[in-house]
């Protein structure tokens, strides 16, 4: 008789595995630690549901009952017919209009297009370190592409400044071993000669490569926005770290015009910049000289977020403890050198979140020349399109699309930063 | 080196000057296009279509001195401004002349040294409000809630008007005409007022124009007209006569259409000295004999220039009212072409 005779019951395999109760799996048990976890939870989660439910039930159907084929407003609600429904024909019969402004040239479009293709790649290895180095080259000529396909005209004048810089840049290697200062004044002194000097072959010249010639008066839409925001904040970050670096100096004039010119910059509104831009400047150039109004707005927008982003690495500086400059000078680095090497690479990390905060505003703030009368997005919308006999009435399509395109734009750029402070982050936390 | 170039700029600077006090019409002629300022976007009066190509009442007068002027009517390059940069725009040079509905005031007439130089339309403050509020005339409006542009005479006439029938109001400042629809139609305020030429354009794009009334009275007089800097009276009168022969051209008849042959045909002296063929009126302006008529082949006669963009048949739909012609009881009165 054996032991097993007794038990009345041994199992001889393993039960299959069951899945897990109902409540304890899955989207129920989401739910229940989620949603309705208590009492108090559950009303608060249904009085959230009530509420998306009665936003949405209003938003879709505008959106997707929309008419997108009419050719004025009048049309449009012929066609909704009193049902609910956004007139977005606005948008597809304006499209052009509000990317590129009412008068550029419709045949040239294809230039901005490939302005704006080409700007991509070439802020591709600024932004991202892993892509091939070699890329930078590209990155450094692409202003002088930008500007020749924007602006037309012939390709000599972009070669001649191109040529100009580079000169002006051996002439600065070839002097910086006597003094930084020599060298610099070398370097833009060579500069400005050849850019004089080349002025005649352009004008000799004026048919080579030559595209059709845009005044900037021509350019808008959200065109106009990027070019504004892309150029100003490359500019201004260079400006922001030597006005940074300036107000640290122990150069008295140096630190003092710094001083001032920041805090004087930061002290005006952005706005009372633009109007001396269009309206007081024309006062004091001699009349019949035509300043370009472009090239005044950014001047007067770079000057503005510099002295911002001056102040935001200024903030990053004085984060960094003496003991990094102190062990700059005992390596016995320059100032050059201890800046280029210790000091600003790590204070730049820091500044991050600062500089983006600045550069999103910046880029929201260039609609801010709607004011001075151009025609960028907002201009556009404020001015010929609300004002034209079809489209006269048309309020949250417009303005929707507006909010679309700059979201996603300052979205993406807030979103790259995380990233890069990702990347950046040396701590060990 | 710094000194020379300080020069250099003064020289430039002064000859710039010299060409620019040679006369407005030496400038434009050397330039060979018109810089005409006008609004960034007003129904009817200018605002550019689908194809970029700039249209409306305001633009229409541009256009016809650029083609007296000129030869081409297309031959202008259209500045818009704001209320707030319109002035300084002209005063500074950066345009020739300004078209850009801005009412003819003492103070802007003899302060702000400009020139008007004519009205092309008459126009008069009025008020708007939903027709469910049961008010009939602006006198019940008191202590009502009003819409209103910033920075325009029509600020100051809606103070005057209150203040004087003894009621009082709320403001709520506005930017322009486009910010003040949603707002009264959302409710914001009781009242929308602005010129009646604004407030029938405003109508007109809603979605129900019955439901709002535009009330009777009329508070101020807004004459609207083309202007000019103060001390170039050559240019001045230039805008000037081509306005006029554009109101000329309607009172006697000559048309777009009939433009070719009606110098040929007619008895009329008026129309002769007016087109050219008689009399030297266009040498007297230092233009040729034919300004005129290029000016009204541009886009017709004051009238047909009134129905293509602001007249019944337009979204806008205003009458002519006073801007008829003074023979038919209305405003509009040029000195005759002699």
């Amino acid at each position: 008789m054996s032991n097993s005779d007794n038990i009345v019951f041994v199992r001889t395999e393993m039960l299959p595995e069951l899945p897990p109760p109902a409540t304890e799996t899955g989207v129920i048990k989401w739910l229940r630690e989620n949603l309705f976890s208590s009492v108090t939870n559950s009303i608060l989660t249904l009085i959230s549901l009530y509420i998306i439910y009665q936003l949405l039930s209003g938003f879709l159907p505008w959106l997707f009952g929309g008419v997108w084929t009419t050719s004025s407003l009048k049309e449009c609600r012929e066609v909704l017919d009193g049902a609910t429904g956004g007139c977005f024909s606005v948008l597809t019969e304006r499209w052009n209009q509000l990317l590129f402004g009412f008068k550029y040239p419709p045949d040239q479009y294809w230039r901005i297009a490939l302005a704006f293709v080409l700007l991509l790649i070439a802020i591709a290895p600024v932004l991202f370190q892993k892509l091939p180095r070699k890329l930078m080259y590209f990155t450094g000529l692409f202003p002088f592409i930008g500007f020749w396909l924007i602006w037309g005209g012939t390709l000599m004048t972009p070669i001649v400044i191109l040529v100009g810089i580079i000169a002006g840049y051996i002439a600065f290697t070839r002097l910086e071993h006597n003094s930084f200062a020599m060298g610099a004044a070398g370097g833009i002194l060579t500069a400005a000669v050849i850019i004089w000097l080349g002025g005649f072959v352009t004008g000799s010249m004026s048919g080579f490569l030559a595209l059709e010639q845009v005044p900037s008066r021509d350019l808008g839409g959200f065109m106009l926005n990027l070019i504004l925001g892309v150029v100003c904040v490359s500019l201004s970050l260079p400006i922001g770290i030597a006005l940074a670096l300036g107000r640290q100096s122990d150069m008295l004039i140096i630190k003092w015009i710094c001083v001032v010119f920041i805090e004087f910059i930061r002290g005006v509104p952005l706005i009372t910049l633009l109007f001396v831009a269009n309206v007081v400047l024309a006062y004091f150039l001699p009349p019949g000289t035509n300043f370009d109004l472009i090239l005044r707005v950014i001047i007067m927008i770079t000057m503005f977020s510099s002295a911002y982003i001056a102040e935001v690495i200024r903030g990053g500086l004085a984060a960094l403890p003496k003991g990094q400059y102190e062990a700059a000078d005992s390596l016995g680095l320059d100032y050059a050198q201890s800046m280029q090497l210790i000091i600003l690479p790590q204070a730049l990390k820091i500044s991050i979140p600062g500089i983006v905060n600045v550069a999103v505003g910046l880029f929201k703030d260039t609609t801010l020349v709607s004011v001075i009368s151009m025609f960028d997005l907002v201009g556009m919308i404020r001015g010929p399109i609300l004002a034209s006999t079809e489209w006269n009435g048309v309020y949250w399509e417009l303005w929707g699309f507006a909010v679309l395109l700059f979201f996603v734009v300052c979205y993406s750029i807030s979103k790259y930063s995380q990233w890069l402070e990702q990347q950046l982050r040396t701590d060990h936390r | 080196m710094k000194k020379s170039v300080l020069l250099g700029t003064l020289t430039v600077a002064g000859l710039a000057a010299g060409a620019a006090a040679a006369g407005t019409l030496d400038d434009v002629k050397a330039r060979g296009v018109l810089n005409c300022g006008v609004t960034t976007g007003l129904v009817g009066f200018a605002a550019p279509d689908a194809n970029g190509e700039w249209q409306g009442f305001d633009v229409a007068v541009c256009r016809a001195v650029a083609a007296a002027v000129l030869g081409d009517g297309n031959a202008v390059e259209f500045v818009p401004t704001t209320g707030k940069t319109r002035f300084t725009a002209l005063a500074s040079g950066e345009i020739d002349m300004l078209a850009r509905n801005t009412t003819w005031t003492f103070s802007r007439d003899v302060d702000l040294k400009f020139e008007f130089t004519g009205v092309n339309y008459y126009d008069g403050q009025g008020f708007m409000v939903p027709a469910d509020l049961g008010v009939s005339s602006a006198l019940e409006l008191d202590g009502a809630t009003v819409c209103i542009q910033t920075g325009t005479t029509t600020e100051l006439n809606l103070a005057d008007y209150f203040a004087a029938n003894g009621m009082s109001y709320e403001p709520v400042p506005i930017e322009t005409n486009a910010e003040a629809q949603p707002l009264y139609l959302e409710g914001a305020c009781d009242v929308y007022t602005t010129d009646r030429s604004g407030l029938l354009a405003t109508r007109a794009a809603f979605e129900n124009p019955g439901d709002h009334v535009v009330l009777p009275e009329i508070v101020s007089k807004e004459p609207l007209g083309p202007l000019v800097r103060h001390g170039d009276n050559d240019w001045g009168d230039i805008v000037r006569w081509t306005l006029n022969a554009l109101i000329t051209a309607e009172e006697v008849g000559v048309t777009s259409e009939n433009l070719d042959t009606i110098a040929g045909e007619t008895k009329n002296a008026e129309i002769k000295r007016l087109l050219g063929t008689e009399g030297t009126l266009g040498e007297m302006l230092g233009l040729d004999a034919e300004w005129a008529k290029r000016a009204i082949a541009v886009g017709g006669n004051y009238g047909e220039i009134f129905d293509a963009n602001i007249g019944p048949d337009t979204a806008i739909g205003a009458e002519r009212g006073y801007n008829a012609q003074w023979v038919d009881g209305g405003l509009l009165y040029s000195p005759p072409f002699r």
